[in-house]
């Protein structure tokens, strides 16, 4: 009985009936192709998301100047900017790329498995998901123009359409950000159960790929935080649009519950893309350093432990928010122990290189790069955890470059290395190494002259979303402005440099020659089929079989410095 | 370090001051060790013909001595940064020394109104001075602010004084500071606040007494006694 659900199943899920042509890329119900469709549409909001990067730079380092592309740059359009960099660079690429176009399209892959559980659930997630962005760019077309409230969307500024002035604009940037969370839970939900459900005959709990397992940690932290904030958000839809006072002190409401419940979910946020991130690096370095990865139960514990701990330290956001001062106490203990664990990942990480033999292929100086450059996030970020230095530090560009200091190592380099890595999987065909260099090179130079500088106008006092500075006399100053500059010139020379990515990207595609089945020589289950694998990833009767762990490189008595999982003893 | 950039003009700025660096030596040595490793294992362990990667599995203790060691020292750097931290704060955030002055600073879409006592040092009378994006202090002074919004989030920012407080509309939220330094600075609002937040620019006069004297006797309103 079991046996014949499982074939019907098996049909349907591969929808021999199914649309054909064009159309099977836009309904299928394939993960690979889902994947694709989240990576895509990621990337596409990436650009998006940078080249509003490239406008409000442009007016920081040239206040006034009538930008090539987009014109003079006003108060308000310049709030919006920089609201909407923000939340697209997070909840429209981050999340979708790394949670969902690599939860998608590794998972299965990785377990052996011929799908999700729940294809047509995911179909899903993708198609509200596709909803959630056109509507967040509608939402900068409307009257009246995008929100601009910071991506925190702090009330009653979010919250009255009197104060913020964008009354369409906000309720289309709340509704949006709403829809996202209803497509990731319903990706979350499919990754979860298909990693405890779908592994192949074999695969112990031990012997899953540490990504498949980080993205699933983060995919349970994301069920567990959102709750509050999709009830805050209701709540803060009701004030913006029903005229309720959830959040009006005038109506016996609390400003600060919105910052409370947004930062509940806020910090978890942060490990929810940054755990997946450090599982493609986990991958990337155990492969080109021909080495079993350094404690897998450590690496995966203090994961696990980082995730819990993340429920604790949300108000670090709020030191000077008006709590309580003796909450800061508590909050700065949980705060700087959460050090612990991810210092002890990093560790692991860098010890895993120790005794190994380093290629510097394109995807290792990704996944070699992410670790150099998440270290100064992380190292910066204990200034601000630690309560009496954020009372100075806090909402200025010291923050801001902290976080880009995380965030863009984890959605732009961690996106950068995964695809280097799997790109022969996913489309048969090799990238060009020397173009692959040129890009990592002309990505990660820039990255660092754009945000250093912002380190030092942070520290010199220089707060955030400001649109002129020549507004604050003792910001004006032509040694400051000259930093907003150099910052602005190394935004340029970046964004200029992605378009070699996109070159060697569609060349790559079109060339000739397939990729191998295994050209890392790398043990995981992806590496068993055909690049690009085939529908159902295996032919049925040749599902893999597991018969050890994912990082047995360079076991000692064989020729082979690599032991696929699948091959038997 | 920071005051090389903007200087220190509250009793407490020093203090602040202080907890950065301290902060900054305990993680930049970690920042080195952890930057130089991985520059050094990734050079050391360069792929060279003929020689097969080693095989371990981090159970080795000769081994895990090298993640262990560290993960001790991590914790106790962060014990002497917690403790210096909660130092700092209960000065600056927790206590409330007793005040020789009360102000009262309003916060609005994008203006700063800034309620000075006047020349009876008592605020709430009739010969309070109101000012719009222009405090005057008086140095060696302990000020209480008495911090409050009329419409969205604001935050009261002086970074000469490293002092930064959101007002948030509905409260009064108190908060000290004891200017040591004459001057005359930014004051900013920290908090997005609409439109017009990249122009709520105020600026803060710190006076030595015969100088303040004569702003408040300059400015006392005419109707009062």
């Amino acid at each position: 009985m079991a046996e014949a659900i499982a074939h019907a199943k098996h049909a349907e899920a591969h929808g021999h009936h199914g649309p054909s042509g064009i159309l099977k890329y836009v309904w299928s119900t394939d993960h690979k192709i889902i994947a694709m469709q989240y990576m895509f549409t990621g990337m596409l909001m990436a650009v998006i998301g940078g080249l509003m990067a490239y406008v409000f730079r442009m007016q920081l380092a040239f206040p006034g100047i009538s930008v090539p592309g987009f014109g003079v740059v006003s108060p308000g359009e310049y709030n919006s900017l920089v609201t909407n960099h923000g939340s697209i660079m997070i909840f429209w690429v981050a999340m979708p790329v790394l949670i969902a176009a690599f939860g998608n399209f590794l998972i299965p892959l990785m377990i052996g498995a011929d799908d999700m559980v729940f294809p047509r659930i995911n179909r899903l997630s993708f198609q509200v998901f596709f909803v959630s962005a056109v509507l967040i760019l509608a939402s900068l077309f409307v009257e009246g123009g995008g929100f601009g409230g910071a991506w925190t969307a702090y009330p009653p500024l979010s919250a009255n359409a009197e104060y913020n002035l964008t009354a369409l604009g906000s309720t289309l940037w709340l509704v949006a950000v709403a829809l996202e969370f209803v497509a990731f839970l319903l990706g979350g939900i499919n990754f979860i159960v298909t990693l405890m459900n779908s592994r192949a005959p074999g695969m112990k709990a031990y012997d899953i790929p540490i990504v498949c397992w980080f993205i699933v940690i983060a995919a349970i932290l994301f069920m567990l935080s959102v709750g509050p904030l999709i009830a805050g958000a209701v709540m803060l839809l009701f004030d913006q649009t029903l005229g309720t006072g959830f959040y009006d002190p005038t109506r016996g409401g609390d400003p600060v519950l919105w910052q409370h419940l947004f930062w509940f979910f806020g910090h978890p946020e942060v490990y929810v893309v940054m755990l997946p991130a450090f599982g493609i690096v986990v991958e990337i370095i155990a492969t080109f350093a021909r080495k079993k990865l350094f404690g897998y139960k450590l690496v995966l514990y203090t994961a696990v432990i980082t995730g819990v701990l993340s429920f604790f330290v949300w108000a670090h956001h709020q030191f000077v928010a008006g709590i309580d001062p003796r909450m800061a106490n508590i909050f700065t203990v949980t705060t700087l122990m959460i050090s612990v664990p991810v210092a002890e990942l990093c560790f692991v990480i860098i010890a895993t290189l120790y005794g190994g033999s380093i290629t510097l292929s394109t995807p290792m100086l990704w996944a070699l790069a992410f670790m150099a450059e998440f270290l100064i996030g992380g190292v910066t970020g204990i200034f601000l955890g630690a309560s009496g230095a954020d009372i100075y530090f806090h909402d200025t560009y010291f923050v801001l470059a902290h976080f880009h200091y995380t965030f863009f190592p984890i959605a732009i380099i961690g996106t950068f290395a995964g695809i280097t890595y799997w790109f022969p999987k996913m489309f048969g065909k090799m990238m060009n190494e020397t173009l692959g260099k040129i890009h990592f090179w002309g990505t990660v130079i820039p990255f660092n002259v754009i945000f250093i500088p912002l380190f030092v106008l942070g520290a010199a006092g220089q707060h955030r979303r400001i649109y002129n500075y020549q507004h604050f006399p003792d910001l004006a100053g032509p040694e400051f402005q000259r930093l907003r500059i150099i910052a602005t010139v190394a935004l340029l020379v970046m964004l200029v440099f992605q378009l070699v990515f996109f070159a060697n990207f569609f060349l790559s595609l079109r060339r000739k020659e397939k990729a191998p089945r295994n050209p890392w020589r790398a043990n995981t289950l992806e590496w068993t089929t055909e690049s690009p694998p085939p529908h159902g990833n295996w032919p049925p009767d040749e599902m893999p079989e597991v018969y050890r762990g994912p990082y047995e490189y360079s076991f000692p008595g064989r020729d082979d410095d690599y032991w696929p999982q699948n091959e038997p003893a | 370090m920071i005051e090389r950039l903007v200087v220190q003009a509250s009793s407490f700025a020093g203090d602040i001051d202080g907890l950065i660096i301290l902060v900054a030596v305990l993680v930049g040595f970690w920042f080195l060790i952890a930057e130089g490793a991985l520059l050094a294992l990734v050079f050391a362990f360069r792929a060279k013909p003929g020689q097969k990667a080693e095989y371990l599995t981090g159970k080795e203790e000769h081994v895990k001595r090298w993640i262990s060691f560290p993960h001790g020292l991590v914790l106790i750097c962060d014990v002497f940064i917690i403790v210096a931290s909660v130092q700092v704060w209960y000065n600056v955030k927790q206590r409330l020394p007793e005040a020789d002055y009360v102000i009262r600073v309003i916060g609005q879409q994008w203006a700063w109104t800034f309620q000075h006592p006047g020349a009876d040092g008592v605020l709430d009378t009739t010969d309070d001075i109101r000012t719009v994006d222009d405090l005057h202090v008086e140095v060696d002074r302990t000020y209480h602010f008495q911090l409050e919004s009329r419409d969205v989030l604001h935050s009261f920012s002086v970074p000469v004084f490293r002092l930064k407080q959101d007002a948030v509309p509905g409260r009064r939220i108190t908060g000290w500071f004891r200017p040591t330094r004459i001057g005359r600075h930014d004051v900013q609002c920290a908090e997005i606040c609409g439109f017009g937040h990249g122009v709520m620019a105020a600026r803060i006069a710190i006076e030595d007494a015969s100088e303040h004297a004569a702003w408040i006797a300059a400015n006392t309103p005419a109707q009062a006694p």
